[in-house]
């Protein structure tokens, strides 16, 4: 018999970027707002504290703020034929643990996505005709628009206190900034960071090449910051140690620099810790949900939390599989193509060329997770796709995040992984490897997808989330289409040695080195139910007091890194609780 | 010779006369003080005019224990003398002081005569509340008798050693270390006047950051004194001098000492020690007309001429990045930013420690960063005649307070399972020289007895 807490007018499943935002905003709607965190409690100090977070066997080797597969984790196949099996040891991608989520060990890129990417399915259409889209692809439109998200996403940017550089201020194109991004209403809160070395070789580069570089919106500060609820950070000093990291000196954007101490001072809020969520629960005809139960660790007993308003924000991939455990929304099925819940999962191409240099210092140890410069020409409104024979595109991007020892130490081809060649190879090329890498577009597939496992449970006894993905013929062509654009930048560079790793002709997905934690989809947002878990407004088709935030809600994945569009979302989204949803709260669409 | 005897026998029957007239003649309570100047911000709302006279006066600052209920006592204050534990002041009939008459309470505020008669320990600051209104002292006595909840709690007793502990004691104290009661107003300007109500009567800064006379009493009570806030002690740390033409006053702007008082930080400074406790628990609730007009008051009583606050090089604003120019060849760069921008191997331990442990948030030019990384070129804290300050703060680290105009409790680690004393003597010795700053040297012996003192 679970325990029975006294009802909340908000429950909060997740405190990490999302769940912060959600917090503040609906506590200062005067509700009563409690956030369920299933990770420790965390703080800068001492969490974080100078100096010993940046290790990087404890952080970034043996994942310290990683969750543990063995608390919670999910099984991977490449095809429906395969039979999954639980990734048991991190490596593809990093899901974050604790207060703060993964927003306490991102780089701290945050980028908006270009207009054509919220309407991509339109866009193709109108572009280039339907039938250039392969069938198995299942390419959809966001249900909402750039001009529809400007305002938000520049409320989480300045939330972030983003150093960047504008390169379109309500359409009219900005020198030095990117000229292909959608029009801001805003300059960037904070100027640039200064350039690394590498970053301005690739610069100048590029720009003898005709491409228009332009610096890295970070959300590591350029300088002091008050953001606007009182929160603050300092100046980065590029110590190098973002990813993977807690940032030691306040000068990366993250849940306890941008919103956590203002949020614990409300009255109205309450978090709890070690709280794991077990399933949602809903009334007797199922339009509703009543709250939810979770696992209280320290008590070790189920809870029942009764609440008016469930917000869903945890880390994507556990939003689904949540709403799979809860029965919430028709599970998709691969076969039939029917369903919603676990349709549409994808991930994130990305590929590099490494340039070694014998006669060049980069001191790579000076950098920050998010600085650096990077080229637009090649992304996905530049692209011709009929011509190119696929459907994406990347940015391209320089910049050291770090010299690191152990993860951060870039050797030329065929040098031995140990012993004295290795040695003698970290001697002579320490300092001397710069790397130009693509960020790109993942389309979704029919059978890229998610579902509960049939044979493997988690330690609660409930099933573990099942993926199935593989890379795709068109992501790939898209892939080798940069390669063949970022070759010919290294070479103007004229390095000594150089090594390109692009993903090639019959790839297949190997979790085990990592390659990026941008996993999206699987309850995505849509205009059209029969397609989609939830609607513009991120609110469950189903219970309509139920809303789900995050990259859970991508169609398909953008060409940029999540995390400005998913901040920008979250603040769409509870514009509309505010205004439409609490006051009558009633499906909105 | 019988005649001298006889004088002396005379001298001694009248001490012994005094004395036990001072043990048992009851006190005379002073009586209401009407102050003929503008109130706060009168609200109509009688509780939170009362909420707001008890956040003026800091009561929680002292009567609130870490950890404990809010105005239950037992926090200990640190006297000279031993730690001098605060009673439980919420309206508890039998812990706290339900029951108590209005003439009571003013007694206490006023004479610092308990309900039970007794002579209160000075550490409540009845001497500068004798400087309350009566509309404030209602006020008070308001919310703790009526708005506060009672809570039950025996705080510890105070135990002092004799001749501490005989309280007649301090009423003998009180007949010289008590100024006249009631307030004056002097300046014939309603912000003046109300700046120096609040500082000097209900705030009490002079508690701390004036000087104390050979009884221990404070060396002034009004701007009138030449020695009311300039500068005292309190648990060993430095208050600083809020009069001379380089104190605080003097050398930031008016923008930059509201902020100060409303959230502990600024351009040029975080907020520490005993410092904390005032503006976590008062000084971010005054109304921003009050923080106005302790700045005015404060302002007109420093140094002549003083009070522009462009005596300081002011930081970069927010928003504005750091100016990363090359200190070598930079000619107004001082010796300090060049030795530590050169980084020689052979560079003294001080400065080493400097950019190995501290450079990282307070730069090489010691100006850190607005609002969050406290300048330590021209910081009275580590410039400051008593060390205690600077070296509990490198040893145990800092939290700002978290206020509502800046929640974040920004916090810098403590390094003292990093640094050894010898090597924090030369950190602290380093950084009182560098830049500007001219301060002695700090010696191992001093870390060595600090070193176990607790964070805050």
């Amino acid at each position: 018999m679970a325990r029975q807490e006294k009802k909340k007018d908000v429950v909060i499943i997740g405190l990490g970027w999302t769940g912060s935002i959600l917090g503040m905003e609906l506590a200062n709607e005067g509700l009563e707002v409690l956030a369920l965190e299933r990770g420790d409690d965390r703080d800068t100090v001492p969490d974080f504290e100078y100096p010993k977070v940046a290790d990087e066997l404890r952080y970034g080797i043996r994942y310290g703020f990683m969750q543990k597969p063995r608390n919670s984790t999910l099984t991977i196949r490449r095809t429906l034929d395969e039979t999954a099996l639980p990734y048991r040891v991190l490596g593809s991608f990093l899901p974050g643990d604790g207060v703060g989520g993964a927003g306490i060990h991102w780089n701290g890129q945050t980028w908006r996505p270009q207009a054509v990417e919220y309407r991509l399915r339109s866009h193709v259409e109108e572009a280039f005709g339907a039938d250039i889209i392969p069938p198995e692809m299942r390419l959809q439109d966001w249900g909402v628009t750039a001009e529809e998200l400007e305002p938000h996403l520049t409320r989480f940017e300045y939330l972030l206190g983003i150093s960047g550089k504008a390169g379109n201020l309500d359409g009219t194109i900005v020198a030095g900034g990117n000229p292909f991004e959608a029009p801001r209403s805003k300059e960037y809160p904070l100027p640039p960071l200064v350039n690394t070395y590498d970053s301005v070789l690739f610069a100048d580069a590029a720009r003898a090449m005709g491409y228009h570089p332009f610096p890295r919106p970070s959300a590591n500060a350029s300088a002091a910051y008050v953001n606007e609820y009182g929160m603050q950070l300092g100046p980065c000093n590029y110590c190098g140690f973002c990813e993977r990291f807690g940032c030691l000196n306040y000068s990366k954007s993250s849940p306890q620099t941008c919103v956590l101490d203002a949020l614990k001072r409300k009255p109205n809020f309450e978090y709890r810790v070690r709280s794991e969520v077990l399933r949602i629960e809903k009334a007797a005809d199922g339009k509703t949900a009543t709250g939810v139960t979770y696992f209280d660790e320290r008590a070790g007993e189920e809870v029942f939390q009764p609440a008016d308003l469930v917000v869903l924000c945890a880390y994507s991939l556990h939003n689904v599989h949540l709403l799979l455990l809860s029965e919430i929304g028709t599970p998709y099925d691969p076969r039939s193509g029917e369903g919603v819940v676990g349709r549409n999962y994808s991930y994130q191409m990305n590929g590099g060329t490494t340039l070694f240099f014998k006669d060049k210092e980069f001191n790579p140890f000076v950098g920050n997770g998010s600085g650096g410069i990077t080229i637009d020409d090649f992304s996905m409104s530049q692209i011709d796709f009929a011509k190119e024979g696929f459907i994406g595109g990347s940015y391209i991007t320089a910049g050291h995040t770090g010299g690191r020892p152990i993860q951060q130490m870039a050797l030329p081809p065929d040098t031995p992984s140990w012993g004295a060649g290795w040695k003698r190879a970290v001697g002579e090329w320490y300092g001397h490897a710069m790397s130009i890498g693509s960020h790109g577009s993942n389309m979704a597939y029919r059978d890229t997808c998610l579902d509960l496992d049939p044979t493997y449970k988690d330690r609660h006894g409930r099933p573990l989330m099942r993926m199935t993905f593989d890379w795709k013929p068109n992501d790939i062509r898209m892939t080798q289409f940069m390669k063949s654009k970022i070759e010919p930048i290294a070479k103007s560079m004229n390095p000594d040695i150089m090594r390109s790793s692009f993903k090639s002709e019959g790839a297949a997905y190997d979790v085990r080195p990592y390659q990026t934690t941008h996993n999206v989809g699987g309850a995505i947002m849509g205009a059209d139910r029969a397609t989609s878990a939830v609607n513009r407004y991120l609110q469950s088709w189903d219970l309509h007091n139920l809303f789900v935030m995050g990259a859970s809600a991508f169609p398909q994945n953008i060409q940029y890194n999540p995390t400005g569009a998913v901040g920008g979302l979250a603040y769409w989204a509870v514009a509309a609780i505010r205004k439409d949803y609490l006051p009558n709260p009633r499906p909105l669409m | 010779m019988l005649t001298l005897l006889r004088i002396i026998a005379w001298l001694l029957l009248l001490a012994i006369v005094a004395a036990l007239a001072l043990i048992f003649v009851p006190a005379r309570h002073t009586g209401p003080q009407p102050v003929e100047m503008a109130a706060a911000g009168a609200t109509g709302d009688p509780d939170a005019a009362a909420l707001y006279a008890a956040r003026v006066a800091d009561c929680a600052g002292c009567h609130t224990a870490d950890d404990g209920e809010p105005f239950a006592g037992g926090r200990p204050i640190p006297s000279p003398f031993g730690a001098i534990y605060s009673p439980n002041i919420t309206p508890d009939p039998e812990t706290g002081i339900g029951g108590i008459t209005l003439d009571q309470f003013r007694a206490a505020l006023y004479d610092g005569i308990g309900r039970d008669g007794r002579n209160l320990y000075p550490a409540m600051p009845y001497d500068s509340y004798r400087e309350l209104s009566e509309a404030d002292v209602e006020d008070l006595y308001h919310y703790f008798t009526k708005v506060l909840a009672p809570v039950r709690n025996e705080p510890r007793e105070t135990d002092l050693p004799f001749p501490l502990d005989q309280r007649w004691g301090i009423r003998a104290w009180k007949l010289v270390g008590l100024p006249e009661a009631g307030f004056e107003p002097r300046f014939d300007d309603p912000v003046l006047d109300r700046g120096a109500y609040l500082v000097e009567g209900p705030g009490h800064c002079g508690a701390c950051h004036s000087p104390r006379n050979l009884v221990y009493a404070q060396a002034g009570f009004t701007s009138e004194d030449p020695d009311f806030l300039t500068g005292g002690e309190i648990g060993g740390w430095t208050a600083p001098d809020l009069r001379s033409d380089q104190s605080a006053i003097a050398r930031w702007s008016d923008a930059d000492l509201k902020l100060f008082l409303a959230s502990g930080r600024n351009a040029h400074a975080g907020v520490r020690g005993e410092m904390k406790l005032a503006i976590e628990h008062s000084l971010q609730y005054f109304s921003d007309d009050d923080l106005s007009a302790v700045v005015a008051y404060l302002r007109a009583i420093g140094p002549a001429g003083a009070g522009s606050g462009a005596g300081a090089a002011e930081a970069p604003p927010v928003g504005q990045p750091i100016p990363r120019v090359d200190r070598l060849a930079d000619e107004s760069a001082t010796e300090t930013e060049r030795l530590l921008s050169a980084a020689e191997p052979g560079m003294p331990l001080g400065a080493r420690l400097y950019l190995d442990n501290c450079a990282a948030c307070h730069f090489v030019d010691g100006k850190g960063a607005d609002q969050i990384f406290p300048a330590l070129d021209g910081n009275s804290l580590v410039t400051a005649p008593k060390v205690t300050g600077l070296v509990s703060t490198i040893l145990a680290g800092a939290a700002l307070p978290s206020t509502g105009e800046r929640p974040a409790a920004v916090r810098m680690p403590g390094f003292a399972d990093r640094l050894s004393d010898a090597e924090v003597a030369e950190l602290a010795t380093f950084v009182r020289g560098a830049w500007h700053n001219d301060a002695p040297a700090v010696k191992e012996e001093d870390v060595r007895g600090l070193r176990d003192a607790g964070a805050d």
